[in-house]
């Protein structure tokens, strides 16, 4: 055992090397990407590690892993695992042989998703036991228990967190590799009768399912981690008349604000599907009204209150559903704090107030240089006046809808904007509709939606924004980038033809950087009749050098503001009436010297900044975005 | 020992790398230390914190409103914005330079900075502002901004650390070629008097 301050999702990546895990697939998506990245980066040798094209395919491959008796484990964030849900229904009427943890980030506020939607309420869904962890420390020794408590229930199970566990960084103890468990595999062995889904076999097996998870009640009751909480003052306190039930990381705030003289007593679950029923008897046992603090969707509230109706207990249960919790959104030490003093009758502490200024607002934008901004620019430019629907889709792209681009009409989920512009198109006639797509999103989301509008006879334009990573997660290759997770070079899959493949007739490449043929170029292929292509390619600034800076001349510039209205580049701001460039941020990348009606700008190089991408994701990972 | 610190900032300002400096000297004394921090899409010019908490028995990695002990500030509306979080009688370190969001460039957002500095002098008592901005200069690059802000809050004694446990961290952490740079920025501010 040695010390180590890590993150969360390292913490967890680890937890499941010291399991023996031999094989972890997934798909990037915040705040989830760092568990693979950890095993890859400290892989011992052993564990195949893949980023795949998207959830389903990664729940596929475990899936076989696991039939084959080794330990295997998928990574994803919560609206990924929408994606694999069609593979992990099935899987869980099947069954598995080795361990299989299908770990899902979930990201209450939504800091980065466009779902709050809850892994535990999907758990009781697919009737998939989950695992819920409090802090980081938990999550390492919690992964291990959840492999040998797959292993030992053939049942798929869920390791789901929250962004605070997955990102919040702790000191903690962690095995040394020689401690890491061995799990011998078998190999897979021909049974149709257990490895091939059949109606009849699905019928036999829910009901196995179900009698299994009532009995692992009674089993997670015993479950230490689960547990009512005596270690502090009067938290145990048997005369205690009100309790509080949490779990994840909303425990640990509602520890930080009570102290020893509270008379309450605790609930934490850490698996809240199969719910430890025996023990929230035990819990309930004497109290007159529980507070449940939870985050998502009110998953022990409801639990709680169907063990009091099928117990006939006098509890009141308070809530999300009583209006004592927020319905949506993340706690907060604040918004706990606040919920346990007036449960608990406590006098708040005054708070100092937010000063009475108006601060800037900072929405996330495009970085300075960022060839998407180029691009958007380009499509605007180049359909000015026209009646049209710029259908976005899941990436850094979506920032695009920022002002002053505005370039973002629709966003769904990965790959949807392709079908939306080709709904449109088949309704609106008038409209000249148009899909963006990230390179990433294209391979992970979009590929079948570009043969659905090409076989019905859409009337569209695919703008594909190739950018050579998947740069909104940190940088992580994908089939057009030609290297894996593990830095192998491979041969790349090309955008291009996989489109001619399709059928599309009309397919061209510009360097977005070069405004005018990029902007004639769309103004070209939007003409075209039926489904046609531009793919914009230009490598994102973090995974190329930038081509020192442009300034502006101010003797020449005129302050017509038109670079900064227009673009919105970070870089650019205004200073004594004229335009200046933040030398520090520009990456010489050219767009505002094009558009500046009066050539005030000079000194960048977009050649440079669109020369293929020199560094490697294992590189990037020491500079990139992740040390900002 | 038991402290709570915030580091606030704009993206792609080196919070990030400050807060791990700040958890590995703390470890190597032997603390205990729990951080959060904004990850991903927000980082993209948003605002962005770092909670860091060094002590016994730590809870949760978040800290509440009105229990900071220290903020440090890599942005002047940013330390306004993270007030709330600063105890009665709580110290600040702020950088001087603002950075304008393109939302203030377009008009979609104003930016009062002599309102912000204003109410920093007014709400704060322990107040060091740096001038980052002559800093740089001196030093020849804004990249060490983050490390210069962290030995400026260790001057304030506020940390519980000392110069040299941020140093030693600095040299695992940082490629050799810019230990010099970072040793510098590290003690620029001693012996300066500092508003
Ligand atoms: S060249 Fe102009 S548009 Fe490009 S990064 Fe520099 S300031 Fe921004
Ligand atoms: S577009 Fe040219 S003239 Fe107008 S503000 Fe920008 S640099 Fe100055």
């Amino acid at each position: 055992m040695h010390r180590e301050f890590l993150m969360g999702n390292e913490a967890i990546a680890l937890g499941a090397m010291a399991a023996g895990v031999r094989l972890v697939a997934g798909y990037p998506g915040t705040p989830s990407t760092e568990v693979l990245e950890t095993v890859a980066k400290r892989n011992p040798g052993n564990i195949y590690v893949e980023w795949s094209v998207n959830e389903k395919a990664a729940m596929e491959l475990a899936a076989g892993a696991a039939y084959s008796g080794a330990r295997a484990m998928v990574t994803m964030k919560q609206v990924g695992l929408n994606v694999a849900s069609d593979p992990l229904m099935s899987l869980e009427y099947v069954g598995v042989k080795g361990g299989l943890v299908v770990m899902v980030a979930d990201d209450p506020g939504p800091i980065s998703s466009q779902t709050e939607q809850d892994t535990r309420t999907f758990a009781q869904f697919a009737k998939v036991p989950v695992f819920d962890p409090s802090s980081v420390a938990e999550a390492y020794e919690m992964i291990q228990e959840a492999f040998d408590f797959s292993e030992k229930y053939h049942t798929p199970v869920f390791f789901r967190c929250t962004t605070r566990v997955d990102h919040g960084y702790e000191a903690i103890q962690v095995k040394d590799a020689e401690e890491y468990k061995n799990v011998p595999m078998e190999g897979f062995v021909k049974d149709s009768s257990r490895w091939v889904i059949f109606p009849r076999l699905s019928l036999k097996n829910h009901g196995l399912i179900e009698k299994r998870n009532q009995e692992l009640t009674a089993v997670l009751s015993e479950y230490p981690r689960n547990a009512i909480q005596r270690e502090n003052g009067s938290y145990g306190d048997n005369a205690a008349r009100k309790g509080i039930a949490s779990h994840g990381i909303s425990y640990m705030y509602a520890l930080d604000s009570l102290d020893e003289e509270n008379h309450v007593r605790l609930l934490k679950v850490a698996t809240p599907f199969p719910f430890p029923e025996e023990l929230a008897l035990q819990f309930l046992e004497g109290l007159d009204e529980v507070l449940c603090i939870e985050e998502l969707d009110p998953v022990i509230e409801r639990a709680l209150l169907q063990i009091c109706g099928k117990h006939h207990l006098n509890v009141r249960i308070r809530g999300k559903l009583t209006g004592d919790m927020a319905a949506a959104g993340e706690n907060t030490m604040l918004s706990v704090g606040r919920a346990i003093s007036s449960f608990l009758g406590l006098s708040e502490e005054s708070l100092p107030k937010p000063a009475d200024i108006p601060l800037p607002v900072r929405p996330p934008v495009l970085c300075a240089g960022c060839p998407h901004r180029a691009s958007f620019y380009a499509v605007k430019q180049a359909m000015k006046g026209k009646k049209t629907i710029y259908c976005g889709d899941i990436g850094c792209y979506t920032l695009g809808n920022a002002m002053p681009l505005d370039m973002c009409d629709t966003c769904l989920c990965m790959g949807a904007g392709i079908n939306i512009a080709q709904g449109v198109g088949h309704l609106d006639k008038e409209t000249k509709c148009f899909a963006f797509v990230g390179d990433s999103t294209f391979f992970a989301a979009g590929l079948t939606g570009v043969v659905n509008a090409f076989y019905n006879q859409a009337d569209m334009t695919l703008v594909v924004l190739d950018n050579s990573t998947t740069a909104m997660t940190g940088h992580q290759p994908h089939p057009g980038t030609g290297r894996t997770v593990m830095g192998q070079v491979v041969e790349k899959v090309s955008i291009e033809k996989v489109l001619r493949a399709i059928g599309l007739t009309v397919v061209e490449t510009v360097n977005p950087l070069d405004f005018k043929q990029a902007r004639d170029t769309i103004q070209r292929v939007a003409e075209e009749p039926g489904v046609k292509a531009v793919i914009f390619r230009s490598p994102c600034i973090a995974v190329t050098k930038p081509a020192g800076h442009s300034a502006v001349a101010a003797e020449k510039c005129v302050g017509c503001k038109k670079c900064i209205r227009e673009l919105g580049c970070p870089a650019l701001i205004l200073k004594d009436g004229k335009a200046f460039i933040d030398a520090s941020l520009c990456t010489g990348c050219t767009l505002c010297e094009q558009i500046c009606p009066v050539g005030a700008i000079s000194g960048g190089d977009k050649t440079v900044a669109s020369s293929d991408c020199p560094r490697t994701s294992a590189s990037l990972r020491v500079g990139g975005d992740r040390n900002a | 020992m038991h402290k709570n610190i915030i580091l606030c900032g704009v993206g792609g300002q080196g919070t990030i790398l400050a807060s791990k400096l700040m958890a590995a000297a703390a470890m190597s004394k032997g603390f205990e230390v729990k951080t959060a921090e904004t990850i991903g899409m927000a980082q993209r010019g948003g605002s962005v914190f770092s909670h860091v908490r060094i002590g016994e028995g730590l809870k949760s990695p978040m800290i509440a409103p009105g229990k900071a002990d220290i903020i440090i500030a890599f942005e002047p509306a940013e330390a306004v914005r993270h007030l709330p979080f600063l105890k009665e009688g709580g110290t600040v370190v702020a950088s001087l330079a603002p950075i304008f969001p393109v939302s203030t460039m377009i008009g979609d957002s104003s930016y009062p900075l002599e309102e912000v500095l204003q109410q920093l002098k007014k709400s704060v008592k322990n107040l060091t502002l740096i001038d980052s901005e002559a800093a740089a200069k001196e030093l020849g690059s804004m990249k060490v901004l983050n490390v210069l802000l962290l030995g400026a809050a260790v001057r304030t004694g506020e940390l519980g650390l000392e110069l040299e446990d941020i140093g030693a961290a600095l040299h695992e952490k940082v490629p050799a070629r810019f230990h010099e740079l970072n040793e510098k920025a590290l003690r620029y501010t001693e012996g300066k008097k500092l508003s």
